[in-house]
């Protein structure tokens, strides 16, 4: 074991350091930050899971039997509003991106504490206007907000929930410039460009999405909240506005907010596989060069989503070229992991398990992508359940999973505790399982003309639904497993050493949990992922 | 320089100025996309209603619209010779230039209120009575509207930025000097400046070529 | 649980089409899903930990040729999959002689359609087969979505605005209609049944609906009614721009721009009379988009592309 490196003395870790309420609330250390976020978005990953178990129960039966046409109208809306913006976009960045990023490249913390504390507060305000909105009865125009439902006809909660998100959207943009400047500002010395961690290049280009991406959001939400609450005619058609205009507004926020999900995934699936392989990466420039592509192309795809909206053929023929452009960086990154593996020495421990499900999965929502990249195709099947299995391959399939990768791999690094194994694979194993089964369904059915969003629907597509929901059934049970065993393990686990996993990286230089200021000692940078298969017992290298 | 200005993850005064005025810069790009979609629908409208723009902006006041342009303009001159100030240890005269400044920004939200006052009471509101019967208009004004209030939104955000460094550097003008929290405000300032700078001939000059 | 659906008709001219570009994406969708599937597996099993294999670093060389290759190969495919199915398929069909139009507005939650010679149904669409339809939509308030899966077919139906859908049926049946863009609260109940049937059945079909005016006819009524005449006609002494053959012309606009009056223009004209001022006219028309709804619009643009009327009154 590399941990017996001497240590005088150990200063308090930044969990005990201070263990009063206030001392939380107002804490500037990154490492508590993150544990304040990723506490929140686990109580709103909680709420968007109680709101589509509603959904999928009312969806077991093709009559609207359960609950209300309005109720389920409110219950999806608020599955994806709170899923997108509470958990999903600060998912990976706000948790693991706070913890790991200044360990990572060895800095003491994030270049501007106290505004990552204030990132923390503009969550908890945009949290409080979603909440308001449930109070106030919930809102009914499902995320994307489209005009003019969402500014003249709509009777619920809108400027609330539009609220919520304008403001979690400041969050996002002070973390993005944050994480941004202290890449530029912070690195240790020996910590080059072309040194740092897959994970720190995928914060890096999420966060030149979030800065650039996010604020049009705001702006377009803004425009939503004045048409209503004045009566402006920006978007209103009968007088002379153009409901197209906010599409076009929404989705070139929307479609990069899709690559902030995804890009902290890939950056996780880089770290893990590498470390489970005893490999270094393959071809490590070229994930850095795929990661900035997929940003930057991302960023002129959006009207991929307007293909049937009206828009000219000619738009819809470049937007397509451009859509499946940018499907080969994110091809080459799954082709690299692959190659990862040959010649590796594999072990097949919960975080490994998680990152198998997250590249099988990404790879079913990108090639399914290229579907709906072909415009004859998307124009049958977009509003259908096929887009719905789509994008939940990427963002769940993806993102989710290389989110419970991350949180079994660094866990012993954030608490100090080991969590119990052999559960853990199980709840591993359920979630892919589960998964499947709830969405591959989606697939067929939509193919087959089942549109989405629908309260009742034709019995034909009854199986299918059925099929769907003993799947989130089962993915229930995945999702609320680790919830318990890791909080046993918070509180009774044993004790983690500073590198449990023998993996390389400046994070796993310093104990586990790390103290107030990170390292005791300057840590040793090396070149990334300098993995030997040799060294693990049982191995036998060839040379 | 003393080290009293450093803050914990920096080891040097000179890098956390250079990470401050660096993560200042991205915020600014954040803000610039901010306006930029409010651009880029003015745009697309202006392209569909040219009469209704051009009918539009000659109703715009065009008096308070130019003195906010020379009050803002002036302000940005004196907090950029308060920063040069602060560095030539001209303390007590960096102070007075942050007043002044500060004085501008009000005098600039007071004039724009006024100028609200006349607006609405020549119902340039997009509402039911509105004034400008063409095609339009009603567009224009909902930009002006959004487009100025935003805006005068950065300038009160700019004026408790200002005000703080007022406060704090009142019984401590080497805190100017040291901190790069001067910088910071400074270059926010300037950015609210160059959006008006932008705002002032989309919404005051356009329809008043033709006289 | 009655019945379960494992297949799609292909009902309409391009349905076999989708169907094919489908299947062809999905081969190479699989073709790369099942190498990468086999080659994980491989790799897992191959080097799992402890198993007895090379552990050999590859020669960076080698590695870096691999990395061009696949980046090279990837990029032509996207390329050619793209010039495939988009290049030759993203734009809709040519008209047809024979062409039947047919008027539908949208609202919550139902579809209003309505056939040229007057028949009108709400959500139901009966068709003839083998003959192509041009659709002309509109909503009366959000954005729905006109949704045929067995015709492969869909279109955003918007406020104010008109758009088409063409396209020719090709099998006799019954077919869902959806409405596919979220339009509120009873969004899933706004749904429909396209019948198509025999060109003789769909004659007789006609012969038997209720003989409620002809959109043009209706347009007709609502023409005098609004008393559009008044300035229109060519008697009259308004100074208002007439009307014989305005459609399909070019206009001149009091800001030099010119415009094609086609459907959409003529629609914005009535609803929003001084969006476009015609060179040379004053803006004294009222808009009538608080008098006239999206249906009543619709059959005065269908009135004012027959005219001028053999002996008609304008």
């Amino acid at each position: 074991m590399s941990d017996t490196t001497f240590v005088p003395a150990p200063p308090l870790d930044y969990l005990h350091d201070g263990a009063t309420l206030k001392s939380w609330l107002l804490t500037t250390d990154h490492k508590r930050i993150a544990i304040l976020f990723g506490l929140s978005i686990t109580f709103f990953f909680f709420i968007g899971a109680v709101a589509i178990s509603i959904v999928r129960l009312e969806l077991l039966t093709p009559a609207g039997d359960l609950v209300s046409d309005d109720t389920y109208n409110k219950m999806f809306t608020i599955h994806g509003i709170v899923m997108v913006w509470f958990f999903l976009i600060p998912s990976i960045p706000a948790t693991f991106g706070n913890f790991l990023l200044p360990l990572m490249i060895g800095a003491k913390d994030l270049a501007f504490p106290r505004i990552n504390l204030l990132s923390w507060y503009l969550y908890i305000g945009g949290a409080a206007f979603t909440v308001l909105t449930l109070i106030l009865g919930g809102v009914d125009t499902g995320w994307t907000f489209y005009t003019p439902y969402s500014t003249m006809f709509s009777n619920s909660s809108v400027l609330t929930a539009a609220m919520g998100i304008f403001v979690v959207g400041f969050s996002s943009v002070l973390t993005g410039v944050n994480f941004i400047a202290t890449t530029h500002m912070l690195r240790a010395p020996g910590m080059t460009w072309f040194r740092m961690p897959l994970f720190v290049w995928a914060m890096y280009a999420t966060s030149l999405v979030m800065v650039l991406a996010t604020p049009v959001l705001a702006m377009t939400l803004l425009l939503i909240m004045a048409e209503r609450w004045f009566d402006l005619p920006i978007f209103d058609a009968s007088r002379g506005g153009d409901p197209l205009l906010f599409q076009h507004l929404f989705w070139f926020y929307s479609h990069p907010a899709v690559y902030i999900m995804v890009l902290p995934a890939m950056g996780v699936a880089s770290e893990i596989l590498t470390c489970f392989a005893r490999r270094r990466l393959f071809g490590y420039s070229f994930m850095v060069y795929a990661l900035v592509a997929i940003a930057v192309i991302g960023f002129f795809v959006w009207g991929h989503h307007m293909f049937v909206s009206g828009q000219s053929a000619y738009a819809n023929v470049v937007f397509s070229f451009l859509s499946f452009m940018v499907a080969v960086p994110s091809a080459i990154k799954v082709f690299n992991w692959t190659a990862t593996l040959y010649r590796g020495s594999i072990s097949f421990d919960a975080p490994m398990l998680y990152i198998f499900g997250f590249m099988g999965l990404f790879t079913i929502g990108g090639l399914t992508g290229l579907f709906l990249a072909t415009v004859p195709i998307d124009i049958h099947v977009t509003d259908t359940y096929f887009v719905v299995a789509h994008f939940h391959y990427i963002m769940v399939g993806g993102s989710v999973s290389a989110f419970f990768g991350a949180l079994h791999f660094w866990w012993p690094k954030i608490t100090g505790k080991l969590y119990p194994e052999r559960l853990a694979r199980f709840a591993a194993i359920t979630m892919f399982v589960g998964f499947n089964l709830t969405f591959f369904p989606q697939f067929v059915m939509g193919y087959l003309g089942m549109p989405r969003r629908y309260h009742v629907y034709p019995p034909e597509f009854q199986v299918y639904h059925v099929l769907s929901t003993c799947g989130a059934a089962v993915l229930g049970v995945a999702y609320i497993l680790p919830l318990f065993y890791l909080i046993w393990s918070f509180r009774n686990g044993a004790r983690a050493s500073s590198n449990p996993w023998n993996a390389k990286g400046l994070e796993w230089q310093t104990p586990s949990p790390p103290p107030h200021e990170n390292f005791l000692t300057p840590p040793i940078v090396e070149q990334p992922y300098d993995y030997q298969p040799a060294d693990i017992a049982g191995g036998r290298d060839a040379r | 320089m003393s080290t009293a200005f450093l803050h914990p993850p920096f080891d040097t005064l000179e890098r956390q100025h250079q990470a401050v005025s660096f993560g200042v810069w991205l915020f600014l790009v954040s803000e610039v996309l901010l306006f930029s979609g409010l651009f880029a629908g003015y745009g697309v409208y202006r392209e569909l209603f040219p009469a209704g723009f051009l009918a539009a902006g000659r109703h715009t006041d065009i008096v308070f619209g130019t003195a906010n342009t020379a009050i803002l303009m002036s302000s940005s001159f004196t907090i950029a010779v308060a920063g040069r100030a602060a560095r030539a240890d001209l303390g007590r005269m960096a102070w007075w230039l942050l007043v002044v400044t500060f004085g501008l920004g009000v005098l600039f939200l007071v004039l724009k209120g006024f100028e609200y006052r006349e607006d609405i009471a020549n119902h340039l509101l997009p509402a039911p009575a509105f004034a400008v019967p063409v095609p339009g208009a009603q567009i224009f004004f909902s930009y002006y509207w959004i487009m100025t209030s935003v805006h005068a939104v950065h300038v009160t955000c700019g004026l408790i930025a200002v005000g703080r460094l007022i406060v704090i550097s009142r019984n401590n003008l080497a805190w100017l000097s040291g901190s790069a929290s001067e910088d910071a405000t400074a270059l926010y300032w300037h950015l609210v400046d160059v959006i008006w700078i932008v705002l002032y001939p989309l919404l005051y000059l356009v329809g008043r070529a033709h006289g | 649980m009655s019945g379960f659906r494992y297949s799609l008709p292909e009902a309409s001219h391009n349905a076999g089409q989708v169907d094919f570009a489908f299947a062809a994406v999905l081969s190479i969708a699989l073709a790369i899903f099942i190498t990468l599937l086999v080659l994980i597996i491989v790799f897992a099993v191959r080097y799992r930990r402890g198993a007895p294999a090379s552990h050999a670093p590859l020669p960076k060389l080698l590695s870096r040729e691999i990395e061009i290759g696949w980046t090279v190969a990837t990029t032509f495919l996207a390329i050619f999959t793209f010039w495939w199915f988009v290049g030759g398929m993203g734009l809709p069909p040519r008209d047809a002689p024979n062409q039947l139009e047919i008027h539908v507005v949208a609202k919550q939650w139902m579809w209003k359609t309505q056939h040229p010679e007057g028949a009108r149904e709400i959500d139901a669409l009966h068709i003839p087969v083998n003959r192509q339809i041009r659709l002309v939509m509109t909503s009366q308030d959000v954005i729905h979505s006109f949704y045929v899966p067995a015709f492969r077919l869909k279109q955003d139906v918007l406020p104010v605005r008109s758009t088409e859908l063409v396209f020719t049926p090709t099998e006799l049946g019954t077919f869902h209609l959806f409405c596919a863009e979220y339009c509120g609260t009873q969004h899933s109940r706004m749904t429909g049944e396209i019948t198509v049937m025999t060109a003789a059945g769909y004659r007789a079909w006609l012969h038997k609906q209720p003989h409620g005016d002809s959109l043009v006819r209706e347009g007709e009524n609502l023409f005098d009614k609004f008393g559009c005449g008044a300035c229109h006609s060519t008697q009259s002494q308004v100074h208002a721009p007439k009307l014989d053959r305005v459609f399909g012309s070019v206009v001149v606009l009091q800001d030099g721009r010119q415009v094609r009056a086609d459907e959409a223009y003529l629609k914005k004209s009535i609803l929003d009379p001084r969006a476009d001022i015609v060179a040379g006219y004053a803006p004294i028309m009222p808009a009538y988009g608080q008098y006239a709804d999206a249906g009543d619009v619709e059959a005065i643009v269908a009135y004012l592309k027959t005219l001028p009327k053999q002996g008609g009154k304008p």
